[in-house]
């Protein structure tokens, strides 16, 4: 089975948020990618909040459910964070995401717990388990791992084997499993 | 309010903990109360008790060996999970799967949901105090479970549902064995709601209690019965049709009313179309056919064809030593689990196992609307309205 990147036309859907939004900023829409079907929209960083309070006020696109956010490490590639938010619109029976790409050193972007108030603990989640910052959001604790949890467990550079509390451990674990 | 001298001051309210051992919060969910009394000033949920990292494991496992984790994320709904996964995984591969195993699939995912409806209600009935429906409930939910032991050899635990198909073929007698529990359930149903509907403690505990506006519900993002109860009719069997739901008749009950009450019926209602479906599933599913796709070296090969065909035996080898690389990408795919919008994100880049494998859990996105939901009233509505969010905390936690 060969390797290859599927580029699709963009669909229907995909044309009309890339023109709404590029109609209100024309610097809003980096990229629009098609994949199975599934409709992208690459957002620069510091326009993120903004266009998802247009993708939820425009008549033309009423995404008003957040059904998901969550965060993909693509280390060691930088920028290495790719943050997707997955938006549903009821009456227009469609979805997009947005994607937002995160560097290493600065991991940190604009909560869009404004705009809808559920993805308060969807980005505590992505704070607590990759470390990225949201800004503006009310609460942004720990919510799965203990407070004093050190680390990000879902960086794919996190160790995974070895105990944290006791130094080299996860070195004696490779020397003692192998004969 | 009264003030009180306390052993550090004076205090207004007192800060109730509430779980993680607490029978009524369903698992071990924390909640820290503070009370006025006996009125709800403030709740903060507190979660993370079974966590126990699956997204990460998922990171160092073939895609076919994840399977087994959905299992156990929500495991009142382990088809659910299985098939949400599925369906991304096929969705990334860009693999079709035989009608026949997407009837069965529906089938199987709606027997599953009366199941955790009937969990759900014999676990929240008894949280109010009725008893009886509780072992009703578990009566009938034991038949389901007997019928998924004959498909799957396991009652909970089952991986039925595989990339590209089925784990098996429907066993013998298979049709009578769900034409027996169809008959004997709508008279069930009928029980149960002899027993509460118009139960007067019943509709004491849960008539008005835990109201959530329809725009506050959708602003919060949550799915499922609960929206539903709040008057959105946003179930994606309908809205975004997966497995063929498209060609099934059912309705999609709402109420307006968003109470406990309200939430209640949906899911009766609920119950009652999920058996509409199986009905129909059981009619379209043909007595041969095929329960697997056609895809050499994803889908495992047919044992005969191993021991008489060189490249079968290549691809078993192959599938069950390295696995099999998607092409680079992402895929989401979202089904209506008992709880509302299951959702699971796959990421590939190319390689055996998944980059990324991310569920939205709908047990975890309800509850943070809990607060919400009890806030201002009493300790004891706290109860009807964990009960009627339906968490299941193997899934909020993960």
């Amino acid at each position: 089975m060969g390797l290859k990147i599927v580029t699709e036309s963009p669909s229907q859907n995909a044309n009309v948020v890339a023109e709404c939004l590029r109609s209100w900023n024309p610097k809003a829409v980096a990229e629009v990618i098609e994949f199975r079907g599934e409709t992208t929209i690459v957002v620069p960083r510091e326009l993120l909040r903004a266009a998802a309070e247009r993708c939820r006020e425009d008549a033309k696109l009423q995404y008003s459910l957040l059904s998901d956010a969550t965060c993909v490490d693509r280390y060691p590639s930088e920028p290495r964070f790719e943050l997707d938010y997955h938006l549903v619109s009821i009456p227009r029976r469609e979805r997009v995401r947005l994607r937002v790409w995160l560097s290493d050193g600065d991991p940190a972007v604009d909560s869009l717990v404004p705009v809808w108030p559920g993805a308060n603990w969807l980005e505590r989640e992505v704070f607590d388990l990759f470390g990225i910052r949201f800004t503006g959001h009310p609460d942004l604790r720990r919510i799965l791992l203990p407070d004093d949890w050190e680390g990000y467990p879902l960086r794919r550079d996190y160790p995974v084997e070895g105990f944290r509390d006791v130094p080299n451990t996860g070195e004696l674990f490779r020397k003692s499993s192998t004969p | 309010m009264t003030t009180v001298e306390t052993a550090i001051g004076t205090a207004k309210t007192m800060v109730l903990n509430m779980g993680p051992q607490h029978p009524a919060t369903h698992g071990v969910l924390r909640i820290l109360l503070e009370l006025d009394g006996e009125t709800v000033v403030k709740a903060i949920p507190d979660l993370g008790y079974l966590h126990t990292g699956i997204e990460k494991s998922c990171e160092d496992k073939t895609y076919s060996q994840v399977i087994t984790l959905t299992d156990r994320m929500d495991y009142l709904n382990p088809l659910g999970n299985n098939l949400v996964y599925c369906l991304a995984v096929e969705k990334l591969l860009g693999l079709e799967v035989p009608k026949r195993a997407q009837y069965i699939r529906v089938m199987m995912v709606e027997l599953q949901r009366i199941s955790s409806h009937l969990v759900w209600l014999g676990t929240h009935a008894i949280d109010l105090g009725a008893m009886s429906v509780f072992l009703y409930c578990f009566r009938e939910r034991e038949e389901i479970l007997k019928i998924f032991e004959m498909f799957a050899g396991q009652r909970m635990m089952t991986s039925y549902i595989r990339i590209g198909g089925l784990a098996l073929d429907p066993p013998a007698g298979w049709r009578s064995a769900v034409d027996r529990f169809l008959k004997m359930m709508p008279s069930s149903v009928d029980e149960y709601e002899t027993l509460l509907t118009e139960n007067r403690i019943w509709i004491g505990r849960t008539k008005g209690i835990g109201y959530v506006s329809p725009e506050d519900a959708v602003a919060l993002s949550i799915t499922g019965p609960m929206l539903r109860a709040a008057g959105v009719a946003y179930d994606n069997r309908k809205a975004f049709p997966y497995s063929s739901y498209e060609e099934f008749n059912f309705d999609v009950p709402t109420r307006r009313e968003s109470d406990c009450y309200a939430r209640y019926l949906v899911r009766v209602a609920e119950m009652r179309e999920s058996l509409k479906i199986v009905r129909q599933a059981v009619d379209k599913i043909t007595d041969e056919g095929p329960i697997k796709a056609e895809a050499p070296g994803i889908i495992p090969p047919q044992r005969e064809k191993m021991k008489t065909e060189m490249e079968a035996l290549i691809y078993h080898f192959k599938i069950f030593t390295e696995g099999f690389s998607p092409a680079p990408g992402e895929a989401f795919v979202a089904v209506e689990s008992p709880r509302g919008e299951l959702g699971c994100f796959v990421a590939s880049d190319g390689s055996p196992k998944p980059l990324r494998v991310h569920f939205r859990a709908p047990s975890y996105v309800n509850l943070q609307a809990l607060p919400k939901l009890i806030e201002g009233q009493l300790i004891s509505d706290v109860i009807a309205c964990i009960g009627t969010t339906d968490i299941v905390l193997g899934e909020v936690d993960r």
